[in-house]
């Protein structure tokens, strides 16, 4: 997927280090999850196996499965050059991760229908360099579809938020 | 033959104008979902799924499937036209494809992909038709140890079959079950790997999984690439449909072989990707045009695009007949029969006959519907791929974040969509199978109760996995599959391995 990582000095984070990390914490989890269920009873009780019996198994076998993948990771790191992501790469993908998660910020207090529009034209102007009557017009003509489609077609209400933009259609 | 005629029932409850309306628009959604990028059919049926939460579990259903079926021919549109496989399965169309297509002979080639989807769907829809009853029928007998072993194969098979690492396969898989124990046990009532947190008490919903992980995790797979869509013009006239028709009863031996090969590994857990590169290779190997493979053949649209959809289509035959699915996105039509409150396994067969053979009939029919619906607007959909990146991200980002909003009315699952989403991106790069992750939190509870179940009767006694012929046949079939990749070294040790030519090409999924 990544192919400059064989002519471009080796930039960024290298894939065996991501590798590690995420083996890592992978083995973490599984080791929480079997201190978890072990606590919560792992073992044979009086009417069958406890609420843990199986959650324990299956974190064993997680945590040992991330376990062979941390060494393997951790032996190859020497060797293997490769670039898990370069800085350009990385760059586009916060470029959409950063706004999504403002996005959900901000529904979370104006609501889906305001949020969108707002997200979808910023998005437009800044990002894909296009006018601001165009933006606004495509960010609300998508938030009228999909009010249409949920609230007024299949009847799904979805979260309006402080402000109440379709309070006075009754919706 | 009563089942023949429970099928003339179903045609009849799928004809009513409302399901016609709406398979209909659930195939128009699908293609559009399958060419889309960062939409695929999982994702996509699982964001469209809380609409349906009002209607009756047949017309959803019809509604569902038709959006599959719909995503399944979409994703040849994309990989023939733009060279980029909307789907992970049809990364095997674009090997001849998309040289069909710079040849100027785009028409031809999208008028085979979707004939070969329809033949391959259609002989594995004959398929169900025959045999889940008989399965179903079979799988009544079954008890608890007899349920625990199927999974155990199902997720075993995952192991032996797939592809790249079998630590990290485990890993995934075990991942998924350890997400699908969190909040209440359903047989203790204890709360379980919770930590005191309220909003985990719901546990984790495989939908916002879903959604974040396929959909969120593609769409920055997709930015990082720097994704254009520079494509081929198309457009299909009457005159090479025909023409074209006439040209593929040559490759019905590629065809037949291709069903089959999507058959199998639909009903196994194998699913459409390998069927599509094992059924390519397979055609190139014993196909007298074998060499030119590559270069713009026919044939080698026909093989992988009949092997896909058949596969895809045989993936709901466990689901239906089992309770168990085959792929991610037969999971998730699971899902959406638990929350319509059906109860799927077996007894479908006995208590919801107008259900079953509505579902079965409507795949006949959406299949039809879905070939008239693509070859008449193929151009329509080709003009979707030509919005710029920077209006469909967004758009395709507020539909992800809607879908993960209504499955519970919830905001913390918008968030938990979002961490899926970056999951699903780290995952991806770093070759973690998705789909047995998402197959484990959709069947934790579930398999966990067989386990449960099995264990009481047994007293705690493991060898009631082998206490008769057919459990323990199935459960050494699973080991079997558990242990492939130590026991396909030790074979390689004594014989020299054959080489995958298609091995680097092909995604993990």
């Amino acid at each position: 997927m990544s192919e400059p990582s064989t002519t471009a000095p080796a930039e960024g984070v290298r894939t065996t280090t991501v590798e590690a990390v995420v083996a890592a914490i992978l083995l973490a989890l599984g080791l929480v999850t079997a201190t978890e269920s072990w606590r919560l009873g792992a073992r044979w009780t009086d009417d069958g196996p406890g609420a843990g019996y199986f959650p324990f198994y299956i974190a064993v076998v997680m945590s040992l499965a991330s376990a062979g993948i941390l060494v393997k990771a951790l032996r190859q790191r020497s060797g293997d050059t490769e670039v898990f992501v370069d800085r350009r790469s990385l760059k586009q993908v916060l470029q959409v991760l950063v706004p999504a998660a403002l996005y959900v910020l901000a529904v979370q207090f104006i609501g889906i229908y305001v949020a969108s529009a707002l997200y979808i034209a910023l998005f437009m102007v800044l990002l894909g360099r296009f006018d601001w009557p165009r933006s606004l017009g495509v960010g609300l003509g998508v938030c009228v579809v999909f009010f249409l489609m949920f609230e007024v077609w299949f009847k799904v209400p979805l979260f309006k938020g402080a402000l109440n933009p379709t309070g006075f259609l009754g919706y | 033959m009563a089942d023949l005629g429970s099928l003339m029932q179903g045609f009849a409850v799928v004809l009513s104008p409302m399901n016609v309306l709406l398979m209909f628009i659930g195939i128009i959604l699908g293609v559009l979902i399958g060419v889309l990028p960062g939409l695929g059919g999982a994702n996509g049926v699982a964001i469209l799924l809380p609409l349906t939460f009002s209607m009756s579990p047949t017309s959803a259903i019809i509604m569902l499937s038709c959006i599959y079926w719909g995503a399944l021919f979409g994703g040849a549109i994309t990989s023939i036209l733009f060279n980029i496989p909307g789907e992970p399965w049809s990364v095997a169309t674009t090997f001849d494809g998309y040289p069909l297509a710079q040849k100027g002979q785009a028409g031809a080639a999208l008028t085979a992909a979707f004939t070969s989807s329809f033949i391959g769907a259609f002989v594995a829809v004959v398929m169900i038709t025959f045999l889940a009853p008989l399965v179903a029928k079979f799988a009544l007998k079954f008890g608890s140890p007899e349920f625990f072993a199927v999974y155990l194969l199902t997720f075993c098979s995952f192991v032996g079959m797939g592809k790249g690492s079998p630590l990290k396969i485990l890993v995934a898989m075990s991942l998924g079950f350890a997400l699908a124990a969190v909040g209440m046990d359903t047989v203790t009532g204890q709360l379980r790997l919770t930590f005191g947190q309220t909003e985990l008490m719901r546990g984790f919903d495989f939908l916002i999984a879903v959604i974040g992980l396929f959909g969120i995790g593609e769409i920055l797979l997709s930015m990082e690439e720097g994704l254009e869509f520079k494509g081929k013009q198309a457009r299909i006239d009457p005159k090479i449909v025909l023409q074209t028709w006439k040209e593929l009863p040559r490759y019905w031996m590629t065809s037949v072989r291709s069903s089959l090969v999507g058959i199998w590994m639909g009903i196994t857990p194998g699913g459409a990707t390998p069927a599509s590169f094992m059924s390519y290779g397979l055609a190139k190997k014993m196909s007298k045009d074998g060499a030119k493979f590559g270069t713009g053949q026919i044939e080698g649209v026909v093989a992988p695009e009949t092997a896909a959809h058949a596969a895809g289509t045989s993936a709901l035959l466990p689901m239906l007949a089992l309770g168990i699915p085959g792929s991610p996105t037969a999971a998730v039509l699971l899902g959406g029969l638990l929350i319509w409150g059906l109860q799927p396994g077996p007894l479908l067969f006995v208590e919801q006959k107008d259900f079953v053979w509505g579902l079965i009939a409507s795949m006949y029919l959406g299949n039809l519907v879905g070939l008239i619906v693509v070859l008449t607007t193929v151009p329509l959909f080709a003009s979707i791929l030509r919005i710029p990146f920077s209006i469909v991200a967004p758009v395709i980002i507020v539909i992800c974040a809607i879908g993960a909003y209504t499955v519970h009315s919830a905001m913390f699952d918008v968030w938990l969509m979002l961490v899926f989403g970056v999951i699903g991106y780290v995952f991806k790069k770093l070759d973690y199978p998705l789909a047995p992750m998402v197959l484990a939190l959709v069947l934790g509870d579930k398999a966990e109760d067989s386990f449960r179940q099995a264990m009481l009767g047994s007293q705690g006694d493991l060898l009631v996995l082998w206490s008769n012929p057919l459990v323990g046949s199935i459960t050494t079939l699973a080991l079997i599959m558990l242990f492939w990749p130590l026991i396909a070294k030790a074979i390689a040790l004594v014989r020299a391995p054959k080489e995958d030519e298609f091995a680097s090409q092909r995604p993990v999924d």
